[in-house]
């Protein structure tokens, strides 16, 4: 420890850096694409990246509460590929239907992994593992295990194709507005506080008086809620309710979240750094579609996996000081 | 993660029927699988045939390898998320030695090759995985999520996506061979099940591997050499899924990088867990987990041979799992 009255520079820059590695490697990738490739900036491109994406943003916000409080939820992939039958199912009512059909029936599931975790004590991993097979049974049952195809005469599709105000799809717009929300609760309400308290410590949370037990059920529904708009959003984009998609989103959301600095110990992170998240793992994705296109490489889509993992490895290296720093001191 | 000894609570309930539940937990696991068999002769046509029997075996052994390393893990109040990806990984290399140029030269030694150099690369990543969470201290879901991803991708980008299919019957024994008119893998499970009890039950490194999980600090403090120890647990989790990856790619004479092993982690997990796994660490029945392994196996069986669909077996197999936890959990109490 060096003289806490005299500011060092280095230790200055290298803290902000681990806290704000997300931000400084998303800057970096985007300078790097605007630099190397032609089309990278084009609207076209932002537009279609940001629509293909939402999905995954949207499920990393869910869980980033929820792992917020200390917990996991595996079953957001499931839950999301049940939706979008669900939405695929009332398509031909419209959006107005649709979405919120989603949504209630994500916020279902979330209600199930409350009463699991909360009333049963059953652990957070386990219990969602649970859903998450449960989910795919369901959405496998639901659909006869075909993809359902939605109401093209409807407006369900509009979702993901027309422009809101002519400028930006509506999912990116949807988006944007649940980040917002989640951003406010999460900083400005006493639901965002017990949020983080919980993750702190949940005994001491309970001796405080705050309402834990409600607090985690609205987190788990929170992530069924999110998962359900993205099961409106991947059936509206795609066109058919998918109840085989969604392999492997929760670990993509698990690692936007990790990358945008979120302890998975709880009691620590930020909305605006989960969508960072998120918006760097997909293009990690994006930057090997373009270097595929230039042809200087041919890297097969598995190497994508690869790069991803390399990706979160290098992260989590990055990370690392901070939370084992923070390990220590709890210890 | 410092999981506190909470001191065991009085039994509220009235002692006969405390040590009828607590009777239950402890053998309930040996329960449900007399139920289920009970059930299957009952319901399921043909149930008590060898070719049943056989079918089971071939299926069960790779849950239970799996299952026997990830109990290791959990044990140490660890998870291991990557033995999917390390499957594909050791499973995409064997057939790649084999059908080498090398491998064609000199086919004893291409054989032994692609025994061995699969097995070593399996453990590889057990050492990538215990350095991440006993060295950089990472959170273990976080750190075997780095291969849980790119493993796969690996294993793809060796083959290129493609099936391998081969033909190659001393290879092959692995997955069709027979002992005594038991199939090979079965047996080859159960040693591996006695080898790791052996190592569990009778050695240091087994009693060191319930301390940590007990209570890790208490373990550091009294001198446990908790590295080492995790290191090992997960070095034995990713060669046993390295083994049972072998297996499946010698059951099929082919070896697919996208599908093998695909979802086996939550097999293991959940056959850890109904064999009697704390997921908090501090117990490692790995009969338990065979056990547990056999019970999944069968349920997906019962269901399967009665015309369910398999849809609907996952949902069984989720209703299964968190009873499973939640008897544990009341075992905990």
């Amino acid at each position: 420890m060096g003289d806490a009255t005299t500011f060092d520079l280095r230790r200055y820059v290298r803290g902000q850096a681990q806290s704000n590695a997300v931000w400084l490697a998303l800057m970096a990738l985007i300078a790097f694409g605007l630099l190397r490739y032609d089309n990278f900036g084009g609207a076209y491109n932002i537009v279609s990246f940001l629509n293909y994406n939402s999905m995954f943003i949207v499920i990393s916000i869910g869980m980033c509460f929820v792992i917020m409080t200390g917990g996991i939820d595996l079953s957001v992939g499931s839950v999301a590929a049940f939706t979008s039958v669900v939405a695929a199912y009332l398509s031909p009512w419209g959006i107005e239907v649709a979405l919120p059909g989603g949504i209630l029936a994500g916020i279902a599931f979330g209600a199930v992994n409350a009463f699991v975790i909360i009333l049963m004590r059953v652990p957070p991993f386990i219990a969602t593992l649970a859903t998450m097979l449960a989910a795919k049974g369901g959405a496998l049952v639901l659909s006869g295990a075909q993809t359902i195809s939605v109401d093209w005469g409807s407006n369900f599709t509009k979702l993901g194709m027309e422009k809101a105000f002519g400028v930006v799809p509506w999912t990116i717009v949807l988006v944007a507005i649940v980040a917002l929300a989640a951003w406010f609760v999460l900083e400005r309400t006493s639901l965002g506080r017990t949020v983080l308290a919980i993750g702190g410590g949940e005994d001491a949370s309970v001796l405080m008086g705050l309402e834990v037990d409600r607090t985690k059920a609205f987190v788990y529904m929170l992530s069924g809620a999110c998962a359900g708009i993205a099961g409106v959003f991947l059936a509206s984009g795609f066109g058919a309710g998918q109840p085989l998609e969604g392999v492997g989103w929760e670990l993509s959301a698990i690692a936007s979240v990790v990358v945008g600095g979120t302890l998975l110990t709880g009691g620590l992170g930020s909305v605006p750094a989960t969508v960072a998240g998120a918006l760097l793992l997909g293009l990690v994705f994006n930057i090997l579609n373009f270097e595929n296109g230039r042809g200087t490489i041919s890297l097969s889509a598995y190497w994508q996996l690869v790069v991803r993992g390399g990706f979160l490895f290098i992260v989590i290296l990055l990370q690392n000081r901070v939370s084992s720093a923070r390990a220590a001191e709890d210890r | 993660m410092s999981t506190r000894l909470e001191s065991a609570s009085p039994a509220t309930a009235s002692p006969a029927t405390a040590r009828a539940l607590r009777q239950l937990r402890r053998h309930g696991g040996l329960v449900a699988l007399l139920v289920l068999v009970l059930v299957n002769i009952a319901i399921t046509p043909n149930f008590l045939q060898l070719q049943t029997l056989f079918v089971n075996i071939s299926q069960v052994a790779t849950i239970a390898i799996v299952a026997i390393g990830m109990t290791l893990v959990i044990a140490t109040g660890g998870i291991d998320l990557s033995v999917g990806a390390v499957m594909a990984l050791a499973g995409a290399l064997a057939p790649l030695i084999f059908l080498s140029p090398f491998g064609v030269a000199y086919p004893a030694l291409g054989l032994v090759a692609a025994f061995t150099l699969p097995l070593l690369a399996a453990m590889a990543c057990g050492l990538f995985n215990g350095f991440m969470v006993s060295v950089l201290r990472v959170q273990p879901i976080i750190a075997t999520l780095i291969l849980f991803i790119s493993g796969r991708g690996i294993a793809q980008v060796l083959t290129n996506g493609n099936l391998q299919t081969f033909s190659n019957p001393s290879f092959s024994y692995l997955g069709t061979g027979r002992i005594l008119g038991l199939p090979f893998q079965g047996w080859l499970a159960l040693a591996l099940a006695g080898l790791v009890y052996w190592l569990v039950t009778r050695t240091l490194f087994g009693r060191y591997l319930l301390a940590i999980g007990g209570n890790e600090r208490a373990a550091r403090l009294s001198g446990v050499p908790v590295r080492r120890v995790k290191f090992g647990a997960y070095v034995i989790c990713a060669g046993l899924a390295g083994i049972a990856g072998l297996i499946v790619v010698a059951i099929n004479s082919a070896s697919d990088a996208g599908r093998n092993g695909n979802l086996m982690e939550l097999d293991a997990i959940a056959a850890a867990v109904v064999g009697g796994a704390l997921l908090q660490g501090g117990r490692a029945p790995i009969f338990g987990a065979v056990l547990g392994a056999v019970i999944i196996q069968l349920v997906k069986y019962t269901l399967l041979a009665n015309g369910v669909e398999d849809e609907v077996a996952l949902i069984a197999k989720a209703f299964i799992i968190v009873v499973a936890v939640y008897l544990q959990a009341g075992r905990r109490e």
